[in-house]
């Protein structure tokens, strides 16, 4: 199994000069143990921890060949984040951005972030890298000056080299002076997981004099994953390692009576199987074996009564609940207005009103690799390679699962294939853990798709209500939001605690870990400065209480793209009521000027023309294919993003078909804009996708969306022909979320280029063939 | 059990395997190749495809006993870091892809129609592509990748 070292037995040993907490493995960090010895004095230091984060060398650390080494409890979930990293690196210190390598969400040997979550990773995460760069950058000068016969402040830096300008023949490298160096310096802290900050002797450099940042350097991951050379967590292998498969119980509320393994003793390379209460997994020395295993064991089930409503029903019945949280803002308004602040008065006394109500299903993770993690639980210690987004957090949930003091647990972040919030990697490593657990040896469990799509955790379904009150003027004078939401922290999206795992919960241990999560006007929606606006939100309980397939967590930009959809195409409605061109009514009551800037791009990229929407050719036109163009809006903790989509609609069939995207985007400096162009266009498609096709089916007994056919999602007939980017930089801002905001806006610029291609207004999320058909008919 | 041998990227190997056994899971788990990749084994994502006898095949669909004896070809066989095969070397260019879990599949699929079709017209390419899977959504630069490598202009 793997050793813990401590970081002091491994400096003893001849370990590097600058090093991370701990030691690794050297089949997962192999790099690290090419450094030369250190002198030891520093590594005995007393004064801090080994692994506190007030230590410079716990975050960064320089090889004598000039390698810049970084730790990071940040992990690459497939956006980019390690190139936008050794970019910010790179310009600190001077080095060239290939010099600069990490190690990522190794529980021992990088500093609690608090992983990826909320698109912090480059505006939170790259914070506390920036200036420990930039103190190492002052130390190293410092320790070089005497040498160079000149002030540290005079010294320049070139790819690594340190040089004194007056003489320039007189230089050192940094791997050279590393060693004298005091890289140990004390940093200061604040804050903790996601605002993890350091600060230490070196001063950013001001962005105005960025040579690094902001160009399109290419993304370090993706030569060698095209090359066939990257390794995933699904290509760890363990020597004496195991074979897992989980199987589920084919019901919520099922309860396992009777386990049989006689005919999978039959198969080869059966091992064995391991029950925990409603728990069940199969073990083989190879996967093909574990899989017949899977398939051969004979289980026999209770037969639950009914558990969930039916799939039909579910926004009847989320109206129906009472709810199990709600919050309210204030109503608000400027109090120059008549009747500021009384939504309810302005709504009854309104000479028009628009009301309308928007729903969103339940949405899968469907990771494209369905889960994978290998654990080794042996001797009071457990090693798990996983690719979860937020490994210490795993870590604690892990440590509390089987009960094991948190030292003994280490979490060797690997990427997984492109994770969007909790997707259930969190359950695979419980699921190996529980499974080397019982068998005393490595076990890799590879969920197979149903695990995932039918079993991974599930995005929120969302209503929302929506009534504003218009004057005589046509004028809206107030707004009332209402929602109604599963809760996207029922499973709590950190998995930091034990109870939060499938496997936790089928094994009978109770959900005490949830937090309830309000979707609120201006919260997972563009804050619109109308006179009076009042926002409630209801949280509903979830639908099965026991282990669920229907359990909720978040899913890339928890409830913004639902949320969104219903407020932006409520914005769209009032606007056609109003007579009014929606870019302009949007202009007129979203008071900020980045996001009034982004919409403005957007529609000169595409070159819209102001006018109401619908644009007639409903009645107009002899065809089959109408066409209309949307506009949305989306805002997320200051990026702001303008999405125009432009669509045929088949009135026929009801196929719609985005011919084409444009999308304005400012998320204030821009690292790297290549990489960025990339994750928006993928994100357009992406969120495409849950707008267009995808939602969770479920009878009263279980969910049957199982696989891509049943869960089926975005293919190349539906990417659209052309997709417009439009970059705004603000080099004078911090670098802000990328991620997920270009989620938010999608699925209502959709929705709202339906209406203007037909008149008809879809309302219901997914806008399926079959639906917009239904809704023409 | 049975014995087969297979060959693979032009390398013979001997396994012994259950005749039943996808290709893949020999592939990866005897073999230890890492690309292709498991997606859903179901034929539904194209993750583990392979190229035999000049098809793109999905090796999660057919048993091991009936790829032997004939020739295999995988992405870690299509070029190397220093000699990267043309298409490669396009969807690099092109940073093509998000997380690249599902790259395989497109790689080796771009492999098999530009084998056969060397200038694929913008229908033949989404056409070819439309049983492939991409959670991320990386198709626009996927396209531009299979267009770079095609001779299109990018
Ligand atoms: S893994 Fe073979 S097609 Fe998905
Ligand atoms: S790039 Fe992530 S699944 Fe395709």
């Amino acid at each position: 199994m793997a050793h813990h070292v401590t970081r002091r037995e491994f400096v003893k040993r001849g370990g590097g000069l600058l090093v991370g907490f701990s030691l690794i493995d050297g089949s997962v960090a192999p790099r690290l143990l090419a450094s030369t010895p250190r002198d030891s004095q520093a590594a005995e230091d007393p004064s801090a921890p080994p692994d506190s984060p007030s230590r410079l060398d716990a975050w960064l650390r320089v090889d004598p060949d000039g390698l810049v080494h970084v730790f990071t409890g940040k992990v690459e979930i497939g956006m980019g984040v390690e190139t936008a990293f050794a970019q910010i690196i790179a310009e600190e210190l001077d080095v060239p951005v290939s010099h600069v390598r990490f190690v990522m969400g190794d529980t021992a040997q990088t500093p609690d972030q608090g992983g990826v979550g909320g698109s912090t990773s480059v505006s939170n995460g790259a914070k506390p890298l920036r200036n420990v760069a930039a103190s190492a950058r002052a130390m190293l000068l410092q320790a070089a000056a005497p040498q160079l016969g000149a002030d540290p402040a005079q010294l320049e830096v070139r790819d690594g080299i340190i040089i004194n300008p007056a003489h320039p023949a007189t230089r050192v490298s940094y791997g050279a002076v590393a060693g004298r160096a005091d890289l140990h310096e004390i940093l200061q802290v604040t804050g903790a997981g996601f605002s993890l900050n350091v600060e230490g002797a070196g001063t950013p450099k001001d962005p105005s004099t960025y040579r690094v940042v902001g160009t399109s350097v290419p993304r370090v991951d993706i030569a060698p994953k095209v090359l066939g050379t990257f390794r995933y967590v699904t290509d760890v292998r363990v020597p004496g390692m195991l074979h897992g498969r989980v199987i589920r119980p084919p019901a919520t509320g099922a309860h396992l009576v009777r386990v049989n393994d006689e005919p999978a003793r039959r198969i080869q390379g059966y091992v064995r199987t391991v029950v925990k209460h409603d728990f069940v997994g199969v073990l083989a020395d190879t996967e093909w074996g574990a899989i017949k295993a899977s398939q051969a064991v004979d289980l026999t089930w209770s037969e639950p009564a009914a558990n969930l409503p039916s799939h039909d029903s579910l926004y009847t019945w989320m109206r129906q609940a009472t709810p199990k949280a709600s919050r309210q803002t204030l109503p608000h308004g400027p109090s120059t207005s008549a009747g500021a602040g009384d939504v309810e008065s302005a709504l009854s006394l309104a000479s028009s009103r628009v009301e309308a109500s928007y729903e969103f299903p339940f949405q899968s993770h469907a990771t494209m690799g369905p889960g994978c993690a290998v654990a080794d639980v042996r001797e009071g210690q457990a090693t798990i390679w996983s690719g979860a987004q937020k490994p210490h957090a795993l870590r604690k949930g892990i440590a509390e699962l089987i009960d094991m003091p948190i030292e003994h647990v280490r979490i060797v972040w690997v990427e997984d294939s492109g994770s969007y919030g909790r997707p259930g990697f969190e359950d695979a490593a419980a699921d190996a853990v529980l499974l080397s657990q019982a068998a005393g040896r490595p076990v890799r469990v590879q969920w197979m798709r149903a695990d995932m799509t039918a079993w991974g955790a599930k995005g929120p379904a969302v209503v929302c209500d929506l009534a504003a009150a218009l004057d005589e003027h046509r004028e809206v004078t107030a707004v009332r939001f209402t929602s109604r939401a599963f809760s996207g922290g029922e499973i709590l999206y950190q998995p930091s605690t034990g109870d939060n795992f499938l496997a936790a919960r089928l094994t009978g241990v109770p959900n005490t870990s949830s937090v309830d999560e309000f979707v609120s006007w201006g919260g997972q929606t563009p804050a619109y400065a109308f006179p009076n606006v009042q926002s409630i939100a209801h949280v509903v309980a979830s639908l099965y209480d026991g282990p669920s397939p229907l359990r909720t967590s978040h899913l890339r930009d928890p409830e913004g793209p639902a949320a969104s959809f219903a407020v932006e195409s409520f914005i769209d409605e009032v606007a056609a009521a109003s007579g009014v061109d929606p870019i302009a009514l949007r202009l007129k009551w979203i008071k900020e000027p980045r996001a009034q800037a982004v919409l403005q791009a957007a529609a000169e990229k595409a070159g819209w023309q102001s006018r109401p929407s619908p644009a007639g050719h409903a009645r107009n036109s002899a065809g089959d294919v109408l066409k209309g163009r949307g506009v949305a809006l989306g805002t997320r903790n200051g990026t702001y993003v303008g999405t125009i989509a432009e669509v045929d609609v088949n009135r026929r069939t009801g196929a719609l078909r985005v011919t084409r995207f444009v999308c304005a985007h400012d998320c204030g400096l821009i690292v790297n804009p290549g990489a960025l162009t990339r994750t928006i266009q993928a994100n357009l498609v992406q969120s495409l996708s849950r707008a267009v096709h995808e939602e969770v089916a479920f009878d009263d007994r279980t969910v049957t969306s199982v696989d891509w056919r049943t869960y089926p999602i975005a293919r190349m007939a539906d990417v659209p022909p052309t997709v417009d980017i439009v970059l705004i930089n603000h080099p004078e801002l911090p670098p802000g979320g990328a991620g997920e905001p270009s989620s938010r806006p999608t699925a209502a610029a959709i929705a709202n280029a339906v209406f203007d291609a037909t008149g008809v207004r879809m309302r219901r999320a997914p806008l399926t063939a079959a639906r917009v058909k239904a809704a023409l008919a | 059990m049975s014995r087969f041998s297979l060959t693979v990227n032009g390398q013979s190997h001997t396994v012994d395997a259950d005749p039943d056994c996808p290709l893949l899971y020999v592939l990866r788990d005897t073999l230890a190749l890492n690309n292709p990749r498991f997606g859903c084994g179901l034929g539904q994502c194209g993750a583990c495809t392979v190229i035999v006898d000049h098809h793109a095949v999905r090796s999660c669909r057919i048993p091991v006993s009936s790829a032997a004896g004939r020739p295999i070809g995988t992405l870690d066989g299509l070029g190397t870091p220093e000699h990267p095969h043309p298409i490669q070397q396009a969807f690099i260019d092109e940073q093509a892809f998000q997380c690249g879990y599902c790259l395989n599949g497109w790689v080796m699929t771009a492999k098999a129609l530009l084998d056969g079709n060397p200038h694929p017209s913008e229908e033949e390419i989404r056409r070819a592509f439309q049983g492939l899977i991409c959670r991320c959504g990386s198709h626009v630069g996927i396209l531009a990748a299979v267009r770079r490598a095609s001779g299109h202009q990018a």
